[in-house]
């Protein structure tokens, strides 16, 4: 058979992008567009659910099926899609506030299920739609509308909490950063279960300049380490910097002063998710934040192939139900003229 | 095992119909008793009706009132509706299940205590400072028959080597025994049930068993009773029948429509008293295609239920008041993307948590309304046990004539009740035929929000070529579904989801009526109040009052004569188990002024009270007549 071969472009709805110039998203939805012909899912196959927020009006702008639901909610929407379509590739759109405020409930739930859906978390620390304020991962601190002297919530990190849920793939990427993001996405979207990728992405208009350390490519060497299944541990733009498990902790170390075996070996498909968590946990500026896939564990059931094959075994073992016996099922009687 | 019931050797009253509840503690198996009772009497051939009535607590405070969990069953030879005012018949375990329902008793009726429940400390629990059954007033007022039920329970099953505590549960089954005895009915149903439900416990069976036969032969052989009474069968239409649960009748409606429509069935939800009887029946039948979600939460409950929905699946939510309470804002987006789906409230006491064992019809104006915007949504309501069946059939085939989510409205009296059900033939059962485009046809782009006769959109779904297109909860432009703040656009989409439900009104049956259709007084109901207000109505009208029944299922929209009726009689009376709701709409709709009769007590109606109540409306003219 010859399937048409698309290009970026036939991704494309006909709706004009209305986010702000300069947005972040930008690039993730021009990276999206650039791996799904690559990934040999059809349009038509294809189904970008989304909650509220800026990141989700993504699905108006694909040239797929599409739905934006309502604040929070996109996994749920998600859940009964796939459980009722395992044929279709899902992907569900949300942001910090979305996924991990009004939606932490279904984000957590939706990880342990292990739904094979892909979820890409924009995660701009701020409210955006909303107009400036702060989000369940601005910093302590973070001055915005709502928080003239700081906020005072410590932030959560959704990958720590994807971890705790025990997520089968995890994975962190940034806007700015596109071959990177095109990489994880792919990755995310050819894993069987459910996929967390945390894009950094920039708000421009309210908190501009939040990941600088991370999204600016001068800065980005030094504060942010590549994370690869196998390979050690190793940053710094002169690759000069490694990291070492000491103990229960990690320590940043200069690679040129300690063994080459010292250094911790990143292993993805672990699935004891301790040390991955430890890498959750760097954070800068005491640490390189990581970027990549920190999890990514095969082989464990998902939900949709679950809940259908119950429903193929429970044919055959009772066969294909029929109303008639159902209803005469038990204790009947007759009643005659 | 022999299943054969002795025959009684005393004299037999032949009775037209009997009412009996039975009391005890939440752990003394009274719903247990109160089910194979109701069973037993349906398979005589007897019409029947339940009332269910215990404690939202699992195991409340042993021997207290708030622990007193009753079943009511009314067994007769005559078509009846209701589950009987007045009790013939009471047996109470404990003085705490006396003295909550000995007021129920009717004068000269026949309470049965198990004498061994009675003692100081369940005096003490049951706040009640002496025995209740040694008050003269209940000597002089009722037949007391006292029987040591736990000791002559332990006598019959101490064959059976169980420990006190596994032998002590069987004097449910003594006290079975007893009243089967009373009142001629076979032993061989529950024979069954024992066999089917212990038989992997031989032991436990066969103790079970040897109580039941004690109870049996105690009524036998005991001077107190000279006499035992016998309903003969009822005579109900020809045909099948069995007996069937107002939730479980829900649930097989729900297959049936999946079946007749040709769609596997998703069903979301999120547990909660007391709709989850739902979920407990339909996730046995995953052989027929259904797939079950026990959700996080309300919330994803419905999101799942539209996600299957948009995938092309029969997709159907369940909950009660507060659950539904949280559905509000993803019906409307069920409303705004126009998929068809059922949304299920099987209505408890409110507000807030409220009383979530008892009944109550307090939820109207919450689904007519209970969400933000300008968000109509068909409401259908059953009225009966078995007819939750068949509204749950209309009610997916309304959500895919029309596209639109419908909003099926039980409540706990019903849901809980049971009633004898004639089991429909294949060919009796509607057809539902749901299709979805396959391409595109005509010039231009596919159209999501085009509209077929009906004001429907076309269910187009993922996986097809040409049809792909978003939806969501931002406004939509007519025709294209594209995000549209035109205010115009606006007036016209609000205009035509309100006509779209509008419009049902043609698709649904005129309001039929119980009486003439013009006269003194139309009692209007709707819901499970249906059995209380037909046998009311037949009262007042066989003492000679003009008074004709209306009873509503389709409660929006209504159907299409409601407004003439209404107009052609002088006085409209409207009963409801909540403040006045279905009367604010009526009054609302068609300046008709309307007569309030109503409770909010997490109890039915009884027949007497609205006898008494219609009654006032009609008394002028029945003492003219009479005159």
């Amino acid at each position: 058979m010859n399937l048409p071969v698309l290009k970026a472009a036939d991704f494309a709805s006909d709706q004009d992008v209305r986010w702000c110039p300069g947005c972040g998203d930008y690039s993730i939805l021009a990276q999206m567009k650039k791996i799904l012909p690559d990934l040999g899912v059809p349009r038509e196959k294809t189904v970008f659910v989304s909650g509220i927020g800026c990141s989700s009006r993504f699905p108006y702008y694909m040239n797929t099926y599409g739905m934006h639901s309502i604040h929070g909610r996109a996994p749920t929407f998600a859940t009964g899609l796939k459980s009722t379509r395992p044929d279709l590739m899902v992907w569900v759109i949300t942001g910090d506030g979305d996924a991990l405020s009004i939606g932490g409930n279904h984000f957590i739930h939706c990880l342990r299920r292990n739904l094979d859906v892909n979820i890409v978390l924009f995660n701009n620390r701020i409210y955006g739609l909303t107009k400036g304020q702060y989000s369940p991962t601005s910093t302590e601190g973070q001055v915005t509308k709502s928080t003239p002297m700081g906020a005072i919530d410590h932030p959560l990190s959704p990958l720590s909490v994807a971890l705790a849920a025990e997520a089968t793939f995890v994975a962190r990427s940034i806007d700015a950063h596109v071959q990177h993001l095109g990489k994880t996405l792919k990755a995310a979207a050819e894993h069987k279960g459910t996929s967390l990728v945390e894009v950094y992405q920039n708000c421009n208009v309210f908190n501009d300049g939040a990941m600088a350390y991370a999204q600016e490519r001068k800065q980005r060497a030094d504060n942010v380490i590549e994370l690869e299944h196998g390979k050690p541990l190793i940053f710094g733009a002169e690759r000069d910097k490694g990291i070492r498990l000491v103990g229960s902790h990690l320590e940043v170390v200069n690679t040129a002063d300690v063994p080459a075996d010292d250094l911790l070996i990143h292993d993805a498909h672990d699935p004891n998710p301790s040390i991955q968590m430890m890498l959750a946990r760097m954070r800068y500026p005491d640490m390189p934040e990581p970027i990549g896939v920190l999890r990514s564990v095969a082989g464990v059931a998902t939900y949709n192939d679950q809940i259908n094959e119950q429903v193929t075994q429970a044919k055959a073992a009772r066969g294909e139900g029929d109303l008639s016996k159902l209803f005469r099922s038990g204790d009947t009687w007759e009643v005659t003229a | 095992m022999t299943t054969s019931t002795p025959t009684t050797n005393k004299k037999i009253e032949s009775v037209p119909g009997i009412t009996v509840r039975l009391c005890g503690d939440s752990g003394d198996g009274m719903q247990l008793l109160g089910t194979q009772l109701t069973n037993t009497s349906a398979l005589a051939g007897n019409d029947v009706a339940t009332f269910p009535d215990f404690p939202a607590e699992i195991r409340a405070p042993r021997g207290t009132r708030a622990g007193v969990s009753g079943f009511q069953v009314q067994f007769a030879s005559e078509a009846i509706f209701t589950p009987g005012d007045t009790l013939d018949a009471l047996v109470v375990m404990n003085p705490a299940a006396m003295v909550t329902n000995i007021g129920d008793l009717r004068k000269g009726g026949i309470l049965i205590a198990n004498e061994d429940g009675f003692n100081e400390k369940e005096y003490k629990l049951a706040k009640v400072e002496s025995n209740p059954l040694e008050a003269d007033v209940i000597d002089q007022s009722y037949r007391v028959v006292k029987v040591a039920m736990t000791k002559l329970t332990r006598a019959a099953v101490a064959e059976h080597g169980l420990s006190t505590k596994i032998a002590d549960r069987c004097k449910n089954f003594f006290a079975m025994g007893l009243v089967y005895w009373l009142f001629g009915r076979s032993l061989d149903p529950t024979l069954r049930f024992i066999e089917a439900k212990f038989g992997k416990k031989p032991d436990v069976a066969a103790a079970n068993v040897a109580a039941l036969r004690a109870g049996w032969a105690y009524g036998e052989t005991t001077e107190e009773f000279s006499e035992s009474y016998q309903v003969e069968a009822a005579e109900l239409e020809p045909g099948t029948y069995r007996n069937i649960m107002g939730n479980q009748a829900l649930a097989w409606g729900l297959i049936a429509a999946s079946k007749i429509s040709n769609k596997e069935m998703f069903y979301g939800t999120y547990p909660i008293t007391p709709a989850s009887d739902i979920l407990h029946e339909l996730t046995k039948f995953k052989n027929f295609g259904v797939r079950t979600f026990q959700a996080e939460d309300e919330i994803a409950a419905i999101g799942a239920t539209i996600g299957a929905a948009f995938g092309g699946t029969m997709a159907v939510t369940a909950s009660s008041g507060p659950g539904i309470a949280l559905k509000g804002e993803a019906m409307g987006l069920g409303v705004m993307l126009e998929l068809p789906m059922i949304v299920i409230n099987v209505q408890r006491g409110g507000p807030s948590t409220g009383l979530p064992t008892k009944t109550e019809q307090s939820d109207l104006l919450q689904v007519m309304f209970g969400r933000n915007g300008e968000a109509p949504m068909p409401v259908l309501a059953p009225r009966s046990p078995g007819d939750c069946f068949a509204m749950a059939v209309e009610a997916w085939r309304i959500a895919t004539e029309c596209m639109v989510p419908v909003m099926l409205l039980s409540d706990g009296y019903i849901a809980n009740g049971s009633e004898p059900w004639k089991i429909p033939d294949m060919d009796e059962l509607p057809t539902i035929s749901c299709s979805h485009p396959e391409e595109q046809t005509g010039d231009g782009p596919f159209l999501p929000y085009a509209r077929n006769e009906n004001l429907a959109r076309p269910w187009a779904i993922p996986g097809t070529p040409e049809l792909m297109h978003r939806v969501g909860g931002l406004e939509k432009e007519d025709g294209t579904g594209n995000v549209s703040y035109d205010p115009a656009n606006h007036q016209h989409m609000c205009d035509t989801r309100a006509a779209k439900v509008a419009k049902i009104a043609e698709r649904i049956p005129e309001q039929d009526v119980n009486g003439e259709t013009s006269g003194d007084v139309l009692v209007v109901s709707w819901g499970g109040t249906y059995g209380a207000c037909h046998t009311a109505v037949n009262r007042c009208r066989q003492a000679g009052h003009s008074v004709s029944h209306a009873h509503i299922r389709y409660v929006n929209p209504l159907p299409r004569n409601i407004g003439t009726l209404l107009k052609s009689f002088k006085t409209v009376v409207v009963p409801e188990l909540n403040s006045g709701q279905l009367r604010m709409l009526l009054r609302a709709e068609y300046l008709v002024d309307c007569i309030g009769i109503n409770k909010i007590q997490g109890k039915p109606f009884a027949v007497s009270e609205l006898v008494e109540a219609i009654s006032k409306h009609t008394s002028t003219h029945s003492q003219s007549k009479a005159g």
